[in-house]
């Protein structure tokens, strides 16, 4: 099984790992290469440096045609653009963006992109932490059926 | 019309002066603070200091009565964001991207974005255009559909001299649709036939482009 992380942050790095112990080729990018000191020294995947919302550079580090792809970086929007690059012209086959605005998170589930939502996840987390009653709110949308072109018959052209 | 223009750079800025004197409707929505007022200070009150990618904010520009959205910022994936945003929440029926990175303009039309600005691929398609190469000049790119015009030259060495042009296999999803001789435009019927010097018109899918070459310009010139 492939992997493809873009953003080497705590919790891109901790997948990697984890993923990596369970056998899988995981290949993670980030735009700073001492973001990759997160990385334990017993991981065996490939870490490169490089924008991994840049098409060239995601087919350059061979990104194509992964069994999953995470968009983890700092920002939603590059999380956003990266991971409908994964689906659309990578043709990943599951894909998780991070989407800290539950807004968008929700927005983007609606179009076919599961989504998580740290602002969501950590809000319920303390609300149960004080047994208070809690709003539902998930923290990974799941996506409504395929992403809204991924289904077309353009998808595999892209 | 009533255009929202997300983004406040350069761009922007004169987008909403030259909307505002050609008697439009236009909210400028800036997320720097001090960009934002620097610019209301000059343009007035048409000018929102809050973040176009986020969807509470754009419905409180108008979104959902916008004719138009223009998604100027310099960030490529912002200018994603606010299109599709107001593309499936706010249904905006015209929307346009700035595209810093040419390689996203595929990316951006196939995810519904209407039209798509490339400064990069005009600036581009103009150094081409000066410099006598024999490659193929891209001369535009059509929106919707995903095809471009392309101009080859015929020049010494082309396996398309000295043949008609009824016996070219153009790949599919192409067809030449003129040519230029000596600076006269021409049709290309069946029977015309190919000279060196000649630059010759197609139209068609970008990825016929590595069989146009073959065929007009000839296999020893790299892509």
């Amino acid at each position: 099984m492939k992997a493809v992380i873009v953003g080497c942050g705590r919790v891109g790095a901790g997948l990697a790992d984890a993923l990596d112990r369970a056998g899988w080729q995981v290949l993670i990018l980030d735009r700073l290469s001492a973001a990759f000191d997160r990385l334990p020294p017993t991981f065996k995947g490939t870490a490169l440096r490089g924008d991994g919302t840049d098409e060239d550079t995601l087919r350059r580090a061979g990104a194509e045609g992964a069994d999953l792809f995470l968009a983890l970086t700092e920002g939603d929007n590059r999380n956003i653009m990266a991971a409908q690059l994964g689906i659309e012209a990578l043709g990943a086959v599951k894909t998780v963006a991070k989407i800290n605005d539950p807004v968008r998170a929700e927005a983007y589930a609606h179009l076919g992109i599961a989504t998580l939502c740290r602002t969501n996840l950590m809000t319920t987390e303390v609300l149960g932490y004080l047994g208070q009653a809690q709003p539902q709110q998930p923290g990974i949308y799941v996506p409504e059926g395929h992403h809204t072109h991924a289904a077309g018959t353009t998808a595999a052209e892209a | 019309m009533f255009v929202l223009v997300v983004g406040g750079g350069k761009v922007g800025y004169y987008l909403t002066k030259e909307l505002i004197q050609s008697g439009h409707e236009v909210v400028l929505m800036e997320k720097d603070r001090a960009r934002a007022d620097q610019i209301r200070d000059e343009i007035g009150s048409v000018v929102m200091h809050q973040d176009g990618c986020e969807g509470k904010y754009l419905r409180q520009a108008g979104a959902n009565r916008a004719d138009i959205v223009a998604a100027v910022t310099g960030d490529d994936e912002d200018n994603l964001v606010i299109c599709q945003m107001a593309k499936h929440h706010f249904d905006v029926p015209r929307t346009i991207a700035r595209v810093n990175n040419p390689k996203n303009e595929r990316l951006f039309r196939h995810l519904g974005v209407d039209e798509i600005i490339s400064p990069t691929r005009m600036i581009l398609g103009s150094i081409e255009q000066d410099i006598p190469v024999n490659e193929l000049l891209h001369l535009a790119a059509l929106g919707v559909g995903e095809l471009e015009i392309i101009e080859a030259h015929i020049q010494e060495g082309s396996p398309g001299i000295g043949r008609m042009a009824s016996t070219l296999t153009m790949p599919i999803g192409s067809s030449l649709f003129g040519l230029i001789r000596e600076g006269v435009p021409m049709r290309v019927g069946p029977d015309t036939v190919l000279a060196e010097g000649d630059k010759v018109i197609a139209i068609g899918h970008p990825d016929c482009e590595a069989d146009l070459r073959r065929q007009l310009i000839g296999e020893h010139v790299e892509a």
